[in-house]
């Protein structure tokens, strides 16, 4: 197990491990993305209070999963750098977090948009819509925070206190539709319930949320790459990796 | 199929603006996020060749490099050298 953790640690071993599982991750996210669009835009059943605008729920429910799923983990990967001091966690929690603000932002638009016509209000200061609200400026916190320190290693504990401490925010978050009178509606899955929607409704969400989610792998893998060679710019494997491509070139 | 016409599915029942910008930001950002990592690591890899290159003409001893358009060349590539 600490052997494996240790391993996983290795910027080289990861670079090549992730190589490989990445095409997975990017095929399986175009492929459910497609799917899950052409289903939820063309396919669907129109809602019968809503009409056609309830198709906003296609890109709204997942964005707002993964703003909140990519905070959790780069929390945890904080925790990790903290705790075992392995850099890769860093280098990780560093990449997630412009893709949890830009989810953030799509859910706050979404919504926004969504309740122009089913709310008659594009914002209202209800719980869970500031919640969110609070998520974008901590991830935008959290962004700034790390490109505040001209020490690396400085940057990268500050942003992991930040992101582990900001985390709290996401049982409020999560909790808020119950805790305090809001205008937005409950969960719309819960893993203890059967779906309230019928199924030709959520399947679709479903698939986007899978494709959500295997984009979110398949780009951090992509961009956690792409930091190990920042940052392992003047080790000797990355020049020996190099080394063949240079031959070709010359 | 819930609509009967291409018309129909982009008018969405009235709704067209609402769920076009939504799904359309949508769209713009991903499209961006993949177009942006994929430009980044290019970038980053053709900094270390260049890195490698420039050593390799240095130890031969071959090209004398100036020391500033080695490091203009760093800048360039993106590469920071406090790692």
């Amino acid at each position: 197990m600490w052997a494996f953790i240790h391993k996983l640690g290795s910027p080289k071993w990861f670079y090549g491990i992730s190589a490989k599982l990445q095409p997975w991750f990017w095929a399986a996210a175009a492929l459910l993305l497609v799917t899950g669009s052409l289903w939820g835009l063309a396919f669907a059943p129109a809602d019968y209070q809503q009409g056609n605008s309830f198709r906003i729920i296609y890109v709204h429910v997942p964005a707002a999963f993964l703003a909140q799923s990519i905070f959790i983990s780069m929390a945890v990967s904080g925790l990790v750098f903290m705790v075992w001091k392995i850099k890769v966690a860093d280098m990780a929690a560093a990449v997630m977090a412009p893709l949890g603000a830009a989810m953030t932002f799509v859910a706050l638009f979404s919504g926004a948009v969504w309740g122009v016509p089913t709310w008659g209000t594009w914002w209202m200061w209800d719980a869970r819509l500031t919640s969110m609200l609070i998520l974008l400026f901590l991830y935008l916190g959290v962004i700034a925070l790390r490109g505040a320190f001209t020490s690396r290693d400085s940057a990268s504990r500050a942003a992991s206190v930040l992101a582990m401490v900001g985390v709290i925010n996401i049982p409020i978050i999560k909790y808020s539709v119950d805790w305090w009178y809001t205008l937005h509606q409950p969960a719309t899955f819960t893993l203890t319930s059967r779906p309230t929607m019928p199924i030709e409704m959520w399947l679709p969400l479903a698939i986007m949320v899978l494709g959500f989610y295997s984009f979110f792998i398949a780009l951090t893998l992509m961009r956690t790459r792409s930091e190990i060679l920042r940052r392992e710019a003047n080790k000797r494997w990355v020049h020996d990796l190099v080394k063949g491509r240079v031959e070709e070139t010359r | 199929m819930a609509f009967d016409s291409i018309s129909q599915f982009l008018a969405m029942g009235g709704h067209a603006p609402y769920v076009w910008s939504a799904w359309g930001i949508t769209a713009l950002l991903l499209v961006t996020i993949v177009w942006h990592a994929r430009a980044e690591h290019r970038q980053l890899l053709n900094g270390v060749k260049r890195r490698v290159r420039r050593e390799r003409a240095r130890s031969a001893g071959a090209s004398q490099v100036p020391p500033n358009a080695a490091r203009f060349n760093s800048v360039k590539g993106g590469m920071r050298d406090d790692a």
